[in-house]
């Protein structure tokens, strides 16, 4: 029985977080001695569908239509339970993306299957059992779940595990599947990107300032330091709240989860809710004047300083390192 | 317009978390339990689309009889009336089951829950509770307008937004932007009391998923302090010592 994993795209390209899910759709199928097969939706050409067979998927499906071009949430989580069904897909596998958290669910109930999203790790498998680790409490725990069912779908947090190269030289085959007129009910009006930005839950590196910076008119120096890193920016709660910088920014327990390779905080002091959000970083940078802050208790690196004074500092450095890189 | 709000009972974002039993169950011993904070941003919204008697406002939520002093403070809020689903909040599934049978029951133009719950991080419920009643679901919403018998919504997107149009009845997960959350007045508070709050027995549901055991993050290793007039040395090590950059 294949593994299945449904990979999005945004604008007809492949982000990293897809090539971890493939990644880790294949370790499932290798774990099951079974193979992987990949199905894409929209309109992807066929140089980027192909790029899924380097991270080893055995086959690709590819459906593609104009009323499809655009995420339509019903209408993909009816493809893919069928593709899920004519390939014999035990078990199915998604990003945890905004889109993928309203889709996988619709997948699981059309398939009757168990579901475990924000996964953190590969399932454990013996004796017909499958158990997954996930997130829980927001970064304060995490849980061991059972899928009991024989179908199982599970979503994959970004930024949890690594993208392996395992070429297949799998090529894209056309998958045509009936679709209802109903499955298209959400008409799309509008789509605003911040194109010169990096997205903030695939982020690898994120730069996150909190009250510390007095106001919204310092936040130039975080962005210069984010733009210089290859960064996203992030903020603490009472930042957003106060609307020096929208909540789609926001860190924390009631905020966005993270879990890059680096969080750099500056001028947050670490209250138990924004150490919720970030507690699955890497390694943890804290620059702060306080030297009594909790953030320093989970920090890998700090410093103790005026942020005016420090990212200043800390832009030359960085800049000198490039330089000489 | 008819609207159903899904609210569940959360431990305060300030509690430490910790669990019994080895590890299987979590230690709920001293924890002060709220509404889900997106689930306030639903309740609040809703409250705002039914405002001069426009509609009402129930507020369904699936557990025990002990959680409902938080039943109690969405009415306090502003909701007209309340129904709890007499069971543990097995996992996501159920509580979607139970959602699901009494929507279709009582036919709401209007279905929001939070984006997710802040205990178990699920994201779930609205979209099983859209395909189970096969209607539209959308997740996670940063702003809900209503006008006749469409809807406009933003939904965030990795790196932007999309405006969307949504024919009722639909189910949306809420999140910030949506609404600024209500704090109960002491009219509100009074009204509590009296308003209804009818307890339901479960439909049977086979669940297809458990929670094992829970752990908490390894800890973390003692901090290297850097001097502030030596940033250069925080570059070097982010470089060569933690390879991060």
């Amino acid at each position: 029985m294949p593994v299945l994993v449904y990979t999005e795209n945004a604008d007809g390209k492949f982000k990293k977080s897809i090539f971890e899910a493939v990644s880790y759709a294949r370790a499932i199928a290798d774990q099951n001695n079974t193979s992987l097969t990949a199905i894409s939706i929209g309109n992807v050409d066929t140089a980027e569908l192909s790029s899924l067979g380097n991270y080893g998927a055995d086959k690709i499906l590819n459906v593609s239509s104009e009323q499809l071009k655009n995420f339509v949430n019903q209408a993909y989580a009816s493809i893919i339970a069928k593709a899920a069904e004519s390939e014999g897909a035990a078990i199915v596998v998604l990003s945890n993306s905004f889109s993928g958290r309203g889709l996988a669910p619709r997948v699981a109930v059309k398939l009757n299957a168990g579901i475990a999203d924000g996964a953190t790790a590969l399932p454990q498998q013996a004796d017909g059992k499958l158990t997954v680790k996930k997130t829980a409490f927001s970064g304060k725990a995490f849980a061991t779940v059972e899928l009991t069912s024989d179908k199982k779908v599970i979503s994959l947090t970004p930024n949890t595990y690594k993208v392996e190269e395992k070429p297949t030289g799998a090529q894209p085959e056309n998958f045509t599947v009936e679709t209802n007129a109903s499955d298209f009910a959400i008409m799309l009006k509008d789509i605003a990107k911040s194109t010169d930005k990096v997205s903030l839950p695939d982020a690898e590196i994120v730069v996150s300032a909190g009250r510390g910076l007095k106001g919204p008119e310092n936040w130039g120096m975080i962005e210069q330091l984010a733009d210089l890193l290859g960064a996203a920016t992030a903020c603490s709660k009472p930042v957003s709240d106060a609307g020096w910088r929208p909540h789609s920014e926001h860190v924390g327990q009631t905020g966005i989860t993270v879990s890059p390779n680096l969080y750099i905080a500056i001028g947050i002091s670490g209250a138990i809710q924004h150490l919720a959000g970030i507690s699955s970083s890497k390694v943890i940078v804290v620059i702060n004047k306080d030297a009594d802050a909790p953030f320093y208790k989970v920090a890998d690196y700090g410093i103790v300083g005026d942020a005016f004074e420090v990212v200043p500092k800390l832009i030359e450095a960085v800049k000198a390192y490039k330089a000489s890189s | 317009m008819k609207i159903l709000v899904c609210i569940s009972n959360v431990p305060d974002t300030t509690t430490k978390i910790t669990f019994t039993n080895n590890n299987t169950q979590f230690n709920s011993a001293g924890v002060q339990f709220i509404i889900n904070p997106y689930d306030e941003i639903a309740l609040a919204r809703a409250i705002e689309l039914t405002e001069n008697g426009n509609g009402s406002v129930t507020v369904i939520h699936v557990g025990e009889a002990a959680n409902e002093p938080t039943i109690r403070k969405a009415l306090a809020i502003g909701a007209t009336d309340a129904v709890r689903i007499n069971a543990p909040a097995h996992d996501a599934f159920f509580v979607a089951a139970q959602i699901a049978e009494y929507a279709k029951e009582n036919q709401f133009d209007l279905i929001l829950t939070g984006r997710e719950s802040i205990d178990y991080n699920g994201s779930k419920v609205a979209a099983m509770v859209g395909e189970l009643l096969d209607i539209p679901s959308v997740s996670v919403i940063k702003k809900l307008d209503v006008e006749g018998n469409t809807a406009t919504v933003e939904r965030e997107i990795e790196g932007g937004k999309e405006v969307l149009s949504i024919p009722l009845p639909f189910v949306a997960g809420t999140a910030e932007g949506v609404a600024e959350p209500k704090i109960p007045n002491m009219r509100g508070i009074m009204s509590a009391r009296t308003k209804p709050l009818t307890v339901i027995e479960p439909v049977v549901v086979t669940t297809n998923s458990e929670i094992l055991v829970y752990e908490t993050p390894a800890p973390r290793g003692q901090v290297k302090m850097i001097a502030a007039d030596d940033v250069a040395q925080l570059v070097s090590l982010l470089h060569n010592e933690a390879k991060v950059i």
